[in-house]
């Protein structure tokens, strides 16, 4: 942390963005998303519609519950309360941003549309908002911590679609085919990000 | 619906297991297995979360305004998450420290939020209860198996004792402490069970 409040303030949110994306990647290190992303990875169009779409809730909703957090929880000494609060948070926002881009585009409300349910139970999102209580920051890096976490997961969902789209599956053995061929895809793409680690400490 | 209870229970452990058969759940299932004690304490608390929302909200079922059902369900399984989350910090604060932001995110595990879904919205408490109970153990029964894979592997312990002769065989597979293990892992089991499967219906035709 010395080596973060040395540097100036952008460098520091530039480093929490690059190692939230990079080195503590999401999905690869700490397993989250991968319901959704088991599920929407087929290929690389509609994982980079859903990849998108986490990005802005993440960076939304970690820096809202940073907000609700420090700011009303904490006062008011309910932290044992943060997990309901952290959830009622996510799944408002989500609702409410389905209402809003209905009303504005419907062209984005239809190719958004299907994936904004599915955010909701996206384990990442919750998990950014809680790993983030375990960090010293403060608002602005909370928000860049949201945003690196999101684009993260989005790169790595993007890659796994495009290998997913070029598995032909009737070659594999049949127990194998489906969530079997996925997991070991990432198990392999997760040995790459193992090594991004120790880079950057946050 | 005219499952038996023993159907419903058979159903969660192998022939709809959450993990290997509906893919559900996988997150926390990764990141809790590299020690078995971690793995004991998850399990036990998604068995008790799933068992209690399950019935929960098979009871509530036709109280609930259909359009708001999901936000209901969500509010019902956090309030038994936040117990479990409690509990564990005051049972064991170790554990807690290295598991707690996966407890939080049993919340979002979608075997909870899909059984809540699927089965307890539509069907008697009783049943509900035992689907819960069931897919609970079934998610249980995958984990431990991983887990007792990776903690000898990983660390050449099991819940924390050294395995018998332990310097003169062991080597340590760094791969299994770490995440791409756990994805191996659940890979294979995955293959293996699905192959099981498999081969049962064909035989069965």
């Amino acid at each position: 942390m010395e080596a973060l409040q040395n540097t100036n303030f952008l460098t520091s949110l530039m480093i929490i963005f690059l190692a939230a994306g990079f080195t503590n990647n999401i999905l690869m290190t700490r397993f989250l998303g991968m319901c959704s992303c088991l599920g929407v990875s087929k290929t690389v169009n509609t994982s980079v519609g859903l990849g998108l779409a986490v990005i802005f809730v993440t960076a939304s909703t970690a820096s809202l519950n940073y907000l609700v957090y420090y700011h009303v929880l904490v006062p008011l000494g309910m932290e044992f309360l943060r997990l309901i609060t952290f959830i009622v948070v996510i799944a408002g926002f989500v609702q409410f941003i389905e209402m809003v881009i209905e009303r504005i585009s419907l062209k984005l409300y239809n190719a958004l549309g299907i994936f904004l349910p599915l955010i909701t139970v996206n384990c990442a999102i919750l998990g950014i908002s809680l790993f983030m209580l375990n960090k010293p920051y403060g608002f602005w890096q909370t928000f860049a911590y949201g945003l690196g976490g999101g684009f993260g997961w989005l790169l790595a969902i993007t890659l796994i679609g495009g290998i997913r789209e070029n598995i032909k599956e009737r070659f594999l053995p049949k127990g194998l085919a489906g969530p079997g061929i996925t997991l070991i895809i990432i198990g392999i793409m997760a040995l790459a990000f193992v090594g991004f680690s120790g880079m950057i400490k946050i | 619906m005219a499952d038996t209870p023993k159907n419903i229970f058979l159903k969660g452990l192998w022939k709809d297991n959450p993990i290997f058969r509906q893919v559900l759940g996988i997150c926390s299932s990764l990141a809790v297995t590299n020690l078995l004690a971690n793995t004991l304490f998850m399990a036990v608390g998604v068995i008790f979360v799933t068992a209690l929302s399950n019935l929960t909200v098979s009871i509530l079922r036709n109280h609930i305004p259909n359009r708001i059902r999901m936000i209901v369900q969500v509010m019902i399984i956090a309030s038994y998450v936040m117990i479990v989350d409690i509990v564990i910090k005051a049972v064991n604060p170790d554990i807690h420290r290295y598991i707690g932001p996966y407890v939080g995110l049993i919340i979002t595990n979608c075997i909870i939020m899909g059984r809540a879904e699927a089965f307890a919205s539509q069907n008697r408490p009783w049943h509900s209860f035992l689907d819960g109970l069931a897919m609970g153990l079934g998610y249980a029964f995958v984990l431990i198996a991983i887990a007792l894979i990776r903690e000898p592997l990983g660390f050449g312990t099991l819940l924390g004792y050294d395995l018998p002769a332990r310097e003169i065989w062991w080597h340590q597979w760094t791969i299994m402490v770490m995440p791409p293990g756990a994805f191996f892992m659940l890979a294979i089991i995955t293959w293996i069970s699905r192959r099981l499967q498999i081969t049962a219906e064909e035989e069965q035709e």
